[in-house]
């Protein structure tokens, strides 16, 4: 029935890649342009005495230097992060200054010329500290460490009585670590003086063009209109590109309006894990109780995430976890806690999942350890618990059938009967005795998530499509392309609408000047939110052609149809015109406008801040995967065989870039669970490059068996939800509940390394 | 500075020869992409680790930053933008990537093009597991790597086809 949606078409920005024509920030060089660079701090914590630069300015070729003197406005940007810091480094990726010189090679030797005096203070690194109060303070206004507004609650039912109502109640304590995004693509931006009016353009490698444009304007002391950001291609982000991106273009723009000059920075590897965020490190606590029959009667938990030096993101990390934190099951008692710490360290941020890849992993450990406590299966106790039509959240909110779909019951069982999960799970218990050390095991995981921001923030999208007298169509969005497929999945969807060929259609990148602002990219919200602002400027637009159309051809509008690059009349086949004459005629003949503002508007998600209680989202996707694993009990080294996973997620407007998404977040899922962890050492970074911090290779990929599952979820554009951030979650419980299975061991500390696997702890600490 | 000392080098890039003064501490990656502006050469990580920057050099895979442009005096080198055909027709494998979905954000594609070039000119019926280890060394973060295996099986049976 779709013509263009729904079908594996070819990425439309998959050309300019494959012959390597497509620009990446890097890419881009202008005459007379600087080459800037940021000198860091020493020390993890430590009062800045004395800044001499005088050595730096007098090498030849060097332009500018500038420190936090010389930010004309607002030297402090959102969650705190200073363009520089002035008096104090409060982690290690602080900048102190920056130099901007003729040549790459001058400017690294002139960083190395900047003489900064520093007195070393005592810090707090990690969350154990920072909660204890005689560790010490990260910021001198913040008594507790408690990050601002990162502290968010879930109150459901009545906890104590939940409690009293259980036979069996556990305990437990789950930790994960800090993770990079590690995209391919180390940050890169390009800051040129605005040729024509005072201002800046601002290009590269940014995943949220208006925050960017927001908080640069205060740096400058300029107004919103005087910044204009154009995203460059960007190589991969994850949430990540986005406060270090910040940091860099504010520090370019300073140099770039002292100078006049084009500015250039692009971050070393090093630099990049140094001064980009991370995924929040977290430590959880969870009670839960149950009934012997495996009925989850309360859940309690308590769960702190790590923030670092600076933070804009853990109050919304935060939000997210608290809806989600006592998983996709139907628990009449519910009382969850959520808070943020500031550390003397790398900080966090965005990384997808935004809070999921932790607590799911908490969480569904759990579920397997209290299984095992009432001797039921794993897959049992899911299928008992987990959310079915009709079901209400611990939010309160219903899931409607019809409306809010719950197939978590049938993709559960689907999954374990692909894998005879049963079957080899008790097999694998009955092996762990033998004197093979190279042992089996199976491990079943399950998730629900929240689709686009909901509650969190504002959730609208724009978009901008023009049609052009060729008959030739140009969209923008005012979210970006990352890599995700998202353009691609508009550029289906108004190709559907306007029933014209895919070819017709091109993108323009987000431009702040173009498309209206409409918040970042995050949230799996590209095609949910991004997609409707599409489907509304494609809708005007088909309606303009429509009108025009109808005189044309004499005939009712509602008797129209738009279709491979044609209009006709569907009582009349033969009464058509091709898509291009009717576009000539409104555009020459007529003289009307075929450019259109998609700006689509979610339904009011709101919750009480006293309860947590509320709808949350607009809907929810779903995920179940089992993991079937072996690991050698002599290594401690675990190799993942294969993965069955099912994802629901409305409707696919491409199968094959939602696949994509899937296996690429299957395979970071598992970097996650089994060998990724940025290690800090008192404040100080120890994983600096690749070499340290190890991600997937080729050869960590294991076979995966993905199923998409559609429905009739009427939310998102075509009904099609959320998909990029739904893959990851699922790995790490997987992978420790098959671990447990092949070995009777249950590791609650990601990554799950050799050393955790076969001595149960790790030996750098 | 002895490092700053000026070399001539002598390079065959993409069919075209060059004759170039260069420092002699230029890595052969700034050589291609300052010198000669092929960004399809992307830098990762400058340690030889991520394969970003990888280009074929007298036949074989090799990362451009962890080779002195010195050391290519005389070789010859293929970057992505040495794949087309004269009339800019697209080689198998940037036509299997595409289809296959094998590109996401596309920093690594160039590399991993390249690489499995490499691969099916010595095996052109390679296994999984042998395209697995020929993509070894280039890091993709986006794909989970299951695409561009197909990419690349793809690639071979159309070219053992005798399409190109």
């Amino acid at each position: 029935m779709y013509k263009i949606i729904n079908k594996s078409v070819k990425r439309i920005d998959a050309y300019e890649k494959v012959t390597g024509k497509a620009k990446y920030g890097a890419d881009l060089n202008l005459t007379h342009q600087l080459y800037a660079k940021t000198v860091y701090s020493k020390y993890p914590h430590a009062k800045i005495l004395k800044i001499d630069t005088r050595e730096a300015e007098r090498l030849e070729g060097v332009v500018a230097v500038i420190t936090a003197e010389d930010v004309p406005g607002n030297n402090i940007m959102f969650g705190k992060f200073p363009v520089l810091a002035k008096d104090e480094v409060k982690y290690i990726g602080d900048g102190v200054a920056a130099v901007a010189a003729e040549s790459r090679e001058i400017v690294e030797k002139a960083v190395r010329l900047i003489k900064v005096e520093y007195q070393k203070l005592a810090g707090v690194f990690n969350i154990k500290e920072a909660i204890d109060k005689n560790n010490g303070k990260v910021h001198s206004e913040i008594e507790d460490n408690l990050i601002e507004h990162s502290h968010h609650l879930l109150r459901s039912g009545d906890i104590e009585k939940g409690f009293k109502e259980a036979d069996v109640i556990l305990e437990r304590t789950y930790q994960t670590q800090f993770v990079d995004q590690a995209y391919i693509e180390p940050e890169a931006i390009i800051v040129i003086p605005d040729p024509y009016k005072v201002g800046v353009e601002i290009h590269g490698s940014i995943q949220n063009p208006y925050s960017i444009r927001t908080n640069v304007a205060t740096v400058l002391g300029l107004k919103i209109n005087q910044v204009k950001v154009v995203q460059s291609t960007i190589g991969g982000s994850f949430g990540g590109k986005d406060e270090s991106v910040m940091l860099m273009a504010a520090r370019s723009a300073i140099i770039a309006m002292k100078t006049g000059r084009p500015v250039k920075m692009v971050l070393t590897r090093e630099e990049s894990f140094l001064e980009s965020s991370k995924r929040h490190a977290s430590k959880a606590k969870y009670k839960i109780g149950a009934k012997r029959d495996g009925t989850i009667v309360a859940v309690e938990n308590n769960v702190y995430t790590q923030g670092g030096a600076y933070n804009n993101k853990a109050m919304f990390v935060n939000w997210r976890a608290s809806i989600h934190a006592a998983g996709p099951y139907a628990i009449p008692n519910i009382k969850t806690d959520i808070y943020g710490v500031y550390t003397n360290t790398v900080y966090g941020g965005a990384y997808r999942g935004f809070s999921a890849p932790q607590i799911v992993f908490a969480n569904e450990s759990l579920i397997d350890e209290l299984a095992e406590e009432l001797n039921i299966s794993p897959q049992e106790i899911r299928i008992k618990n987990c959310l079915k039509p009709g079901d209400e959240l611990g939010t309160g909110q219903i899931l409607l059938p019809g409306k809010i779909p719950a197939p978590l019951e049938k993709m559960i069982n689907n999954v374990c009967k692909k894998t005879d999960f049963e079957s080899k799970r008790k097999k694998y218990i009955k092996e762990r005795e033998s004197f093979n050390p190279i042992k089996k095991g199976i491990g079943l995981s399950c998730t629900f998530r929240g689709a686009g921001l909901g509650g969190e923030g504002i959730d609208s999208a724009s978009a901008t499509v023009t049609i052009d007298i060729d008959g030739s169509i140009l969209i923008q969005s005012g979210l970006v392309e990352m890599g995700q497929g998202m353009r691609t999945a508009h550029a289906q969807i108004v190709a559907e609408v306007l029933g014209v060929s895919l070819d017709r259609i091109t993108f323009c990148n987000t431009d702040t000047s173009v498309t209206l602002d409409c918040g970042p990219t995050v949230a799996s919200r590209g095609t949910l939110a991004g997609g409707n602002a599409m489907l509304i400027a494609a809708r005007k637009l088909l309606d303009r052609l429509h009108k025009r159309a109808a005189i044309m051809l004499d005939c009712n509008i509602i008797d129209l149809v738009s279709e491979n690059n044609f209009i006709f009349n569907r009582l009349d086949k033969s009464r058509k015109l091709t898509f291009k004459e009717v576009v000539e005629e409104c555009l020459k003949g007529q003289g009307l406008s075929l450019s259109a503002q998609g700006w689509y508007t979610p339904g009011p998600e709101k919750l009480s801040s006293e309860t947590g209680r509320g709808n949350a989202y607009p809907t929810y996707s779903y995920g179940a995967s089992v993991i079937e694993l072996n690991v050698d009990t002599q290594t401690g080294k675990i190799n993942v065989e294969k993965i069955v996973a099912g994802y629901e997620i409305g409707r696919a407007i491409n199968p094959q870039i939602v696949k994509g998404q899937f296996y690429g977040g299957i395979l970071q899922g598992l970097g996650y669970a089994l060998i990724e962890e940025v290690r800090n050492k008192d404040g100080y970074l120890e994983t600096k490059n690749y070499d340290d911090f190890l991600i997937p290779s080729s050869f960590d990929m294991p076979e995966m068996e993905v199923t998409i599952y559609e429905s009739d979820d009427p939310v998102g554009p075509f009904r099609a939800k959320s998909v990029g951030e739904l893959g990851i979650e699922l790995m790490a419980p997987a992978v420790a509940n098959a671990l447990y299975n092949a070995t009777g061991k249950r590791i609650r500390e990601l990554p799950l390394n050799l050393e955790r696997v076969l001595l149960g702890k790790t030996l750098r600490k | 500075m002895a490092a700053n000392r000026k070399i001539e080098l002598n390079i065959k890039v993409n069919n075209k020869d060059y004759k170039l003064f260069i420092a002699s501490n230029k890595r052969l990656l700034d050589v291609l992409r300052d010198d000669l502006g092929l960004t399809g050469v992307k830098e990762g990580c400058a340690i030889g680790e991520c394969g970003a920057c990888t280009v074929i050099m007298n036949g074989k895979n090799v990362c451009s930053c962890m080779i002195l442009a010195g050391q290519a005096e005389g070789a010859e080198i293929i970057t992505i933008e040495g794949l087309e055909g004269p009339k800019g027709e697209l080689h198998p494998l940037q036509e299997a990537f595409m289809e296959t979905g094998a590109v996401q954000c596309g920093f690594c594609t160039p590399g991993m093009i390249l690489s499995s070039l490499v691969l099916l000119k010595n095996n052109p019926s390679p296994t999984e597991e042998e395209i697995k280890e020929a993509i070894s060394g280039n890091f993709c973060r986006c794909t989970g790597y299951k695409q561009i295996i197909e990419a690349v099986q793809l690639a071979a049976e159309r070219m053992r086809g005798g399409g190109m």
